[in-house]
């Protein structure tokens, strides 16, 4: 049975291969152009479903923020809609409901902004789109809202300080980011939040949220005069920037590897082990893409689940992935386990580690690798909401046009040589950081790099 | 918003998203068949791009255990990955990995269900695994010990350490005495430690069956082509007499209940589950419809009364919402959830949900707001047709909970004639102290002289 499924599955992932490369032209015309604002667009028409995707981002994430005021970035974005152009945050939130409209957005260390999903007739479509432009263009950032929102936010960070997953994550990226504004909190902490003024936050949209760094994506049931007419629409009325792009600083390297434990009551222990990893713009991109599938990154049939779920039952989830990001983002490997195994898991891990980054993956392993990535392709870009969040990074990262009518093509010249030169470029297991929480007591363990 | 009522939300989302009326296009029909064996396949054709999406789904969930085996429905699911004479241990997700394809499972209450998402041409694939798995699973008491485990594991990730989900799994344990919902879907941790291989089998054994699945498929496929497949594939499995379901009906609450949760956390919480009908006869019923608007008008969208009031302008809570789980086979509950901001207390966070309460009670509701709970309902419909994966989980979940997938369309229309005099009649009737059970999360530092983390030395190279 399994050797009938193999040959039938090269045959067919060689046809999905063709079948793609003529489809993603078919099915995925996108256009870009420079509204007369500045801002970048992107755009694919959609007539299946009567609705509209739109969203307006900035290089405005956490990595913009200053230590002293860490929770700037995020305040500003969440305060946009709770108070704008004369009308009130209820007045707001009435408004998008009224015509069944939703408002979200994504908030990361590099990206900001909001997305609108609304019924695409004119009536609704006009409303949502009309309301979204006032968010964007007049936020008033009103001061009894502000000291509200700090309030909840501060709860908020409290409660979670005392979560293991958090104390994890938070030490880790400040292990690894070190002066770096990736370190830094997204939401911010505590005594940061708590310092947060008006004034902060006026100063951070003036300054971040400026027309010709606006990246607006549209997907859906829009004409593209209608898609030019929004997107000029949202951006005309935002702060006109100098030109100048705030560029992040560059993440140096770790010198050395550390393992810090920290004690926790709780049953399990969290572990992250990583270091930076690479830039969106890495030449390596794919390459490590195909190469973390095999390690940590393809769900059940990795080689870290392998070795910690399906052979030890060590844990629920374990998995690795790199982030890339403006700046170089990090690589992690993840997992928790009983307290008492967290050794044991540990080893695992690192050894696991250790053997691919010697020896690299097995020849079948990248095939199996492929005809997943190359074979799974069509589940990438199978709903407005997937194809309109390739647009927004499309977009933001000023990656080609053509990013997802190549990416089967950059996907299947992966070899498994350039991925152990990757590996070794990009993956040094003796400058690492190592976090556990959840044990009895605190340790740290700092191990000079071999090399 | 704090994990408790995102918890909830997850059957709020599914209520909100079932409302509405078609707009514009019209969505395809759906096809629906049977085989000889009682294996029933609903087909809804999608051709917006080449993928199809398949599920099984069981009709067996926790509410099926019995005492002492908790949790035996969600291990079996884990089992069901570990292999059958012709497909070995691992080989099920491999195949279909390399296939190009995602796959995975999901235990709840009422039903199991398995899922694959493929390239349409993949069909063929995805039937011959799952029918082989429906009948020849092999359960081995070595892959069965590593994988309590990991069970285990999952139990201590997704509950054990996260106050907010202690809370909710006591309070159900607390406000019902018989029915089996009493029980969390992942089991109690000391039936957990005891569960046997044998356990699963004869779980498996007994309500692993064609006459006890359905198969959904969403996406770019020809149903006539889907139905003879399935013929194909699932069509020689025998099958099965059923056990009979005893009702296990929850005698009715004979006064408020109260319970103290006392577990490492900053913030409190209250939270307040209300006994209240669910949906039975889609046609005959108006009370469900009526608690759904309910819902939607408590805390629908950031201006909805409860974040209005309790957060925005009352300023004593941190987050405060509804929500209704009015589909499933057991008893339905309406809850409420509060956090307190610091410096004001659970007690008041709780009289503030009770004061919105009354408030409807007393008053009943706009007209506006009525409208605008219609209006996101009709948007939702809509949105909800850009994925394919969350229509067959639809499909599956109302058909596996005994309702008809054509339901949607029915819900609409209930929902657009839904009154305020009847908004305020189920909240006068339902929620009210005698059906009320309230659980109070007692935050406590954490033990063992733990702390917060000091600043870590790797980070202070460069001070």
């Amino acid at each position: 049975m399994a050797t009938e499924m193999r040959t039938g599955l090269a045959r067919i992932a060689a046809a999905a291969l063709l079948c793609l490369a003529q489809q993603a032209f078919a099915i995925l015309p996108i256009e870009q152009w420079q509204s007369p604002s500045g801002a970048k667009v992107l755009f694919v028409a959609n007539r299946d479903l009567p609705m509209l995707d739109v969203s307006v981002d900035f290089p405005a994430g956490s990595a913009y923020d200053t230590r002293e005021k860490s929770g700037a970035a995020a305040m500003t974005r969440g305060l946009l809609r709770l108070g704008a152009d004369g009308l009130a945050e209820d007045e707001i939130a009435r408004r998008f409901a009224d015509v069944g409209a939703v408002l979200g957005g994504r908030f990361d260390p590099d990206r900001a902004g909001l997305h609108l999903r609304t019924l695409s007739d004119p009536q609704r479509r006009g409303t949502a789109i009309d309301l979204l432009s006032r968010i964007l263009r007049a936020p008033e950032f009103p001061a009894e809202v502000l000291e509200r929102e700090k309030v909840r936010q501060i709860g908020a960070l409290k409660e979670a300080d005392l979560k293991p997953d958090t104390q994890v994550a938070r030490l880790f990226y400040q292990m690894v980011f070190r002066e770096h504004p990736y370190a830094l909190r997204s939401s911010g902490d505590v005594a940061t939040v708590g310092r947060l003024t008006r004034g902060d936050l006026q100063a951070f949209y003036r300054r971040h949220y400026v027309a010709d760094r606006a990246v607006v994506a549209i997907m859906g049931d829009v004409s593209r005069q209608e898609a030019e007419a929004i997107a000029e629409q949202l951006t005309a009325g935002l702060p006109r920037g100098d030109g100048q792009a705030t560029p992040l600083p560059q993440v140096e390297s770790l010198s050395q590897s550390v393992t810090r434990v920290v004690a926790h009551p709780a049953t399990q222990s969290h572990i992250l082990i990583g270091a930076p990893g690479i830039r969106r713009d890495d030449p390596d991109y794919f390459t490590l893409f195909v190469g973390n599938y095999i390690l940590g990154g393809g769900g059940f049939v990795s080689r870290i689940t392998e070795e910690v779920r399906q052979k030890r039952g060590l844990a629920y989830s374990a998995y690795s992935y790199f982030s890339p990001q403006q700046a170089t983002g990090p690589f992690i490997i993840g997992m928790q386990t009983r307290r008492d195994q967290a050794e044991e898991a540990l080893s695992v891990l690192r050894a696991t580690l250790r053997e691919y980054l010697e020896k690299g993956p097995t020849g079948e392993e990248l095939r199996a690798a492929k005809q997943n990535i190359i074979g799974g392709f069509p589940m990438r870009i199978d709903s407005n909401r997937k194809i309109h969040d390739y647009l927004g990074l499309i977009g933001f990262y000023g990656l080609p046009l053509g990013y997802l009518e190549d990416f089967v093509g950059n996907i299947d010249k992966v070899t498994v040589d350039g991925i152990r030169s990757a590996f070794a470029r990009h993956v040094d297991p003796d400058r690492m950081v190592t976090v556990v929480v959840g044990a009895d007591s605190d340790r740290t363990v700092m191990s000079p790099a071999a090399r | 918003m704090n994990p408790a009522i995102r918890f909830l939300q997850a059957a709020l989302t599914v209520c909100l998203l079932l409302a509405g009326h078609a707009a514009a296009a019209a969505p395809q029909a759906v096809a629906e068949h049977e085989l000889a064996n009682g294996l029933r396949i609903i087909v809804k054709p999608d051709r917006r791009a080449p993928v199809a999406v398949t599920m099984v789904w069981y009709r067996v969930g926790s509410v099926d255990e019995q005492n002492g085996t908790t949790g035996v429905a969600h291990v079996l699911e884990h089992m069901m990955f570990k292999g059958t004479k012709a497909v070995p241990p691992g080989e099920f997700s491999k195949l279909i990995a390399a296939a190009g394809g995602r796959d995975n499972a999901f235990t709840s209450r009422d039903y199991t269900g398995y899922f694959q998402t493929l390239h349409k041409s993949e069909l063929p694939l995805s039937f011959r695994l799952e029918a082989d798995r429906m009948a020849n699973l092999v359960l081995s008491p070595g892959e069965f010990a590593k994988e309590i485990k990991v069970v285990m594991e999952e139990r201590r990730w997704r509950t054990d350490d996260r106050p907010q989900s202690v809370l909710y799994e006591r309070l159900m344990a607390a406000a019902l005495a018989a029915h089996p919902y009493r029980n969390p879907v992942i089991g109690w941790m000391s039936d957990l430690e005891n569960l046997t291989v044998e356990d699963t089998r004869t779980f498996y054994e007994q309500w692993y069956a064609p006459n006890n699945a359905i198969v959904v498929v969403v996406g770019d496929v020809v149903p006539a082509e889907v139905f003879a497949l399935a013929e194909r594939h699932f069509g020689g499995i025998a099958r099965k007499a059923l056990p009979p379901r005893k009702p296990q009906d929850e005698p009715p609450q004979l006064g408020i209940r109260h319970l103290t949760v006392k577990v490492p956390a900053e913030l409190p919480q209250v939270l307040m589950a209300y006994r209240v009908p669910k949906l039975r006869n889609p046609d005959e019923d108006w009370e469900p419809y009526a608690l759904d608007m309910l819902e939607s008008i408590l805390s629908g969208n950031d201006a909805a009364r409860l974040p209005q009031t309790l957060v925005k302008t009352g300023r004593m809570a941190v987050s405060a919402g509804a929500s209704y789980d009015g589909i499933g086979r057991g008893p339905g509950f309406f809850f409420l959830s509060g956090t307190p901001v610091g410096g004001r207390s659970v007690g008041e966070v709780e009289q503030g949900l009770r004061r919105e309460i009354r408030r409807i009670v007393d008053e009943g509701v706009t007209a506006d707001e009525l409208g605008r709970a219609k209006a996101q309902a009709i948007a939702s419909q809509v949105y909800q047709r850009d994925s394919m994966f969350f229509q067959a989980r639809m499909i599956g979940w109302l058909e596996t909970v005994g309702l008809p997938h054509r339901l949607p369309d029915l819900f609409v229309e209930k929902l657009q004639n839904v009154t305020s005099e009847q908004v305020q009649a189920v909240a006068r009737k339902y929620l009210v102290d005698d059906q009320l059970t309230v659980a109070y999360l007692d935050p406590q530092p954490l033990e063992g002289g733990a702390r917060k983390p000091a600043p870590p030395a790797g980070a202070r190279h460069g001070d």
